[in-house]
């Protein structure tokens, strides 16, 4: 290997009791046995069974809807139209769970008034004795349409004359950038390269399809069991119901993973309406096919770079344009468009920088958060461009990138990198591990490829995000935690018991964690943005260490100590310099108790508070911070069936402070493998609005037997704003999987494929373009 | 048709119980006797989260109807063990952080002990055609894998029970 491997800078990384250590999580066991209840695993006496009946139009006036003979059905129970709707308003912008205000135009309707926009746009709902009845009501219901002009395609949407899907002209929303001067920039470089890339719909095909339970209880309180990543939209949902919020009560359950995909409110406003209606408990199962019909899907992008580069490989200036499909409504194409401007340079320093930004408004499925919300889309076409600009000017690939990378105290697009930017440190590692390239042999072609990225953890700053987290420690010694965190699966509610366990000195199996109740766990804000390890976790960190801070101060007393001298573990107040010299825990918590000492603490974390920057040149902080890394691939290309074959592949992260190596291993793995279900397989093909990739029959994702077991490589820099130190992992690694792959493909068949999915298809047809030229 | 009453042994439970022709054997074991742990994912057999030991073969259960499994035996993850008395698989799987959202796992840990009943040593290759079935959109396969080895050598050493 040429590249020699970049010495890490010196670290202050204590070695700690709990934190660090690859613990058996503490959702693990139940999840395994099959005891853990997910939405749709609980059932309640006297339960309705609903469907959504949906349109199966793009775009339509609905010239008339005739719900009587699914009515008149018996055993059906409710039907219920637009017209029967309370309120009606579907709140598609981010929750207030904060200071931040909604977007009124991102508003719609829960069921469609008069127009469709998509197929799949729900129209009428069913609630009936049994899931059979509600089938065969969805059947009676007549409707006709009046086909409306419709438009699919982003640049035709953006036409002066373009159907409108949503008022005045489809741009739903558009952002500037300019930085330094791009004309002189460009004058300075001795090439300019020029690419427009571009990426598909993707569907998030987590296991578990949506569910819900609804029921009113003694109170009249509504109740909604929901498998969702924001327990927060108990605000929205009661808006759209027409109660009190405190009327309103969200029980989130385990989550079969989300992914971006349970972001957006998705069963909970059917099946109030109708508990509201019927005075009956009403389940809501979506099947598989409902699912990719009804949730949202990952942005198709269209990316042009044109780049500006010396020589010798330092970029002078660069112009982009970024036009991402919107689909039908706005839900939160906005935001996603602000994290794909804000990195759509990736970790490289360009001065002198012009981005034009779109998201467009089309009759296809509506596009929101999934993984990695517009990063990864912006970090493929950053790093094919690299990869191509290397290519012209003869370096290599890896040397061009560490010319640019950006270092801390450096400015990314918009704000100023604060923390460590372990760019060379996580790319010299993935390639040390790479190692030599395979030989080819015959038609069967190898290449090695690479990708760097940067990706923000925590919320847009203008939201004024917050955790809070509420710790008492039990009479017994054992720990209680209660904070409204949403699990998913990525272990966000063992990492939080993982930190009071390091705190407080009770072993992880003696903590207890209530989690993801609206009204019953203080709210701890949404399992989005790789936010809840650095907001929860800090929040449980202030928590447990206010009750640390009382227990210790009363032992100090008893044990005539410094405070300072003593510290927490196993169960005990020990004595740093004498640790033969100790208290039990209970003791010092029995004098607590009786003298009226507080062993139990609520505490709010507050991330930065900033205020929302200028659309027209976004300048300024919008991210608390960045995680930084790179990943590797070596394939290998038949390149007479056009079949890849994934040989070796490499992912290698700063975390900052792995809190569960195991857990974090997992996030890497699994993040690097959906984003070599992006770059080889994974495309959600969307024909005049119409899903042709119905269910996970047609809408392939990888199996194991598709991939190889990443090697999976841990920096720990310490400089994240997590506790410990800690930064996030949850969507950076998905995001440099694709474009390492389709470098290494590149590499291996000499052509640059710059669409994915690349399938055997496209190979062969690149290198049939090839021949030919 | 007329429901007919069948008796299904589910983890050594024996039910008798009148169904439709039409019911699946996932939705007899959920919605009729209450084996949630048996999980549905897709109702085509795309997925694998429903997968059961049927006779001592692992199938999907959303691909069999309840009929055809009448006097059978039917072993789901609940079958296996307990979170207080876990099976070797449990163990392995916990520790290996096989589990993330854990919707597949049921029907993952049903596989491996079809694999492990009828090859106690096998390799990385074989495990992964094994689990071919079985969507996991979570790990990666990667700690499944190394769980199920690992299940495979705590299994070769103190026996398969829980």
């Amino acid at each position: 290997m040429k590249t020699k491997v970049k010495p890490l800078p010196p670290v202050n990384l204590p070695e700690l009791r709990q934190v660090g250590k690859p613990l058996r999580r503490v959702d693990a066991m139940g999840k395994i046995v099959g005891k853990t209840l997910y939405a749709a695993d609980m059932f309640m006496p006297n339960m309705l069974h609903a469907k959504v009946f949906r349109s199966t139009e793009p775009h339509a006036r609905i010239k008339r809807l005739d719900v009587s003979k699914a009515r008149a059905l018996p055993g059906v129970v409710c039907v219920m139209t637009n017209e029967d709707l309370p309120q009606g308003i579907l709140v598609t912008d981010m929750p207030g769970q904060t200071g931040q205000r909604r977007r009124a135009s991102s508003d719609t309707h829960v069921l469609a008034k008069d127009i469709v926009r998509f197929v799949g746009d729900p129209i009428a709902l069913v609630a009936a004795e049994t899931l059979a009845i509600a089938e065969q009501a969805l059947k009676l219901i007549e409707i006709e349409y009046e086909p409306l002009p419709a438009v699919f395609d982003v640049i035709e949407a953006m036409k002066p004359n373009a159907p409108v899907v949503t008022a005045p002209n489809n741009i739903v929303s558009q952002y500037k950038v300019r930085k330094g001067n791009v004309k002189a920039g460009m004058e300075a470089a001795d090439i300019i390269v020029e690419n427009t890339f571009s990426v598909p719909f993707v569907d998030h095909a987590y296991l578990e399809p949506e569910a819900g339970l609804a029921w009113i209880d003694d109170k009249g309180v509504i109740n909604i069991r929901v498998c969702t990543q924001v327990v927060e939209h108990f605000r929205s949902i009661a808006l759209a119901l027409g109660v009190p919020q405190n009327k309103l009560h969200i029980h989130g359950t385990m989550v079969g993973g989300g992914f971006g995909g349970k972001e957006d409110i998705t069963v909970e406003i059917f099946i109030g309406l109708l508990t509201q209606k019927t005075h009956r408990p009403v389940m809501l199962e979506y099947t598989r096919e409902e699912s990719i019909l009804a949730h949202s899907k990952r942005h198709p992008y269209q990316i042009t770079h044109r780049t500006g580069v010396t020589r010798d490989g330092k970029i002078t200036a660069a112009e982009i344009t970024l036009i991402a499909n919107s689909g039908a409504y706005v839900y939160l194409s906005p935001y996603v468009l602000l994290y794909s401007t804000g990195t759509a340079t990736g970790p490289y320093r360009v001065d002198n920088l012009s981005i034009d930004s779109y998201a467009v408004a089309t009759n296809n499925p509506f596009t929101s958060a999934f993984r990695g919300f517009g990063v990864p889309q912006a970090c493929f076409a950053h790093e094919l461009q690299m990869d191509d600009i290397a290519r012209k000017l003869g370096l290599d690939p890896y040397e061009l990138r560490s010319k640019n990378y950006l270092k801390t105290g450096d400015y990314g697009v918009n704000q100023k990198i604060t923390t460590a930017a372990w760019l060379e440190e996580t790319a010299t590692r993935v390639l040390e591990a790479l190692g030599e390239k395979t030989p080819s042999s015959g038609s069967i072609k190898v290449g090695q490829g690479i990708a760097s990225y940067m990706q923000s953890y925590g919320r847009i700053m203008w939201f004024h995000d917050t955790s809070q987290a509420w710790v008492t420690l039990e009479m017994d010694g054992t720990v209680t935690i209660r904070s409204g965190i949403p699990d998913l699966g990525a272990g966000q509610v063992s990492a939080v018991c993982q930190i009071a366990s390091e705190v407080l000195g009770v072993p992880l199996e003696e903590i207890t964690v209530y989690h993801t109740d609206s009204a019953l766990t203080p709210l701890a804000g949404t399992s989005t943005a790789t936010r809840q390890l650095f907001m929860s976790g800090n929040a449980v960190f202030q928590a447990a260490s206010a009750i640390r801070q009382v227990i210790i101060e009363r032992a100090a007393q008893k044990l005539e100590e410094s405070p300072e001298n003593l510290d927490l573990a196993d169960r005990k107040v020990i004595v740093k310099s004498d640790p033969n010299q100790y208290l039990p825990l209970r003791e010092v918590i029995a004098l607590c108790a009786s003298e009226g000492k507080p062993l139990s603490n609520l505490a709010l974390f507050k991330a930065p508070f900033t205020d929302p920057i200028d659309p027209e040149n976004v300048q300024g902080p919008i991210w608390p911070d960045f995680t930084f890394g790179a990943f590797g691939a070596e394939v290998a290309v038949d390149t007479e069936t056009g079949e890849i074959t994934l040989l070796k592949t490499v992912a290698c992260h700063d975390v900052g402070r792995a809190i569960n190596p195991a857990a974090v291993c997992g996030q890497i793995e699994g993040g690097g493998v959906q984003g070599i279900g992006y770059a080889t397989m994974e495309e959600v093909i969307v024909k005049d609005g119409h899903i042709l990739t119905p269910s996970l029959s047609e809408y392939l994702i990888p199996t194991a037997c598709d991939v190889p077991s990443t090697q999976v490589i841990i920096l720990e820099s310490g400089t994240g704003l997590g506790p410990f130190g800690a930064k996030g992992i949850g969507e950076p690694a998905l995001t440099p999987a694709a474009p390492a792959i389709v470098n290494a493909v590149t590499d291996a068949i000499g052509v640059q494929i710059k669409s994915i999915p690349i399938t055997p298809e496209k190979i062969l047809s690149a290198l049939n373009q090839n021949q030919n030229t | 048709m007329d429901p007919k009453v069948i008796t299904l042994t589910v983890n050594g439970r024996k039910h008798q119980v009148a169904l439709p022709p039409n019911i699946t054997l996932l939705r007899a074991l959920r919605e009729y006797l209450g084996y949630v742990d048996v999980k549905n994912g897709c109702e085509k057999g795309d997925c694998g989260a429903c997968t059961v030991l049927l006779n001592g073969k692992a199938v999907n259960s959303c691909l069999v109807l309840a009929w055809q499994a009448n006097n059978a035996e039917i072993i789901t993850t609940s079958g296996l063990g307990s979170a207080e008395n876990p099976h070797p698989i449990h163990r392995a799987f916990a520790d290996e952080g096989a589990a993330q959202c854990g919707y597949c796992t049921p029907g993952m840990v049903i596989s491996a002990k079809a694999l492990l009943d009828e090859n106690p040593h096998p390799t990385e290759a074989e495990i992964r055609e094994a689990i071919s079935g079985n969507l996991c959109r979570c790990t990666g396969y990667g700690q499944i894998v190394r769980a199920i080895q690992k299940a495979a050598e705590i299994i070769n050493k103190e026996g398969d029970a829980s």
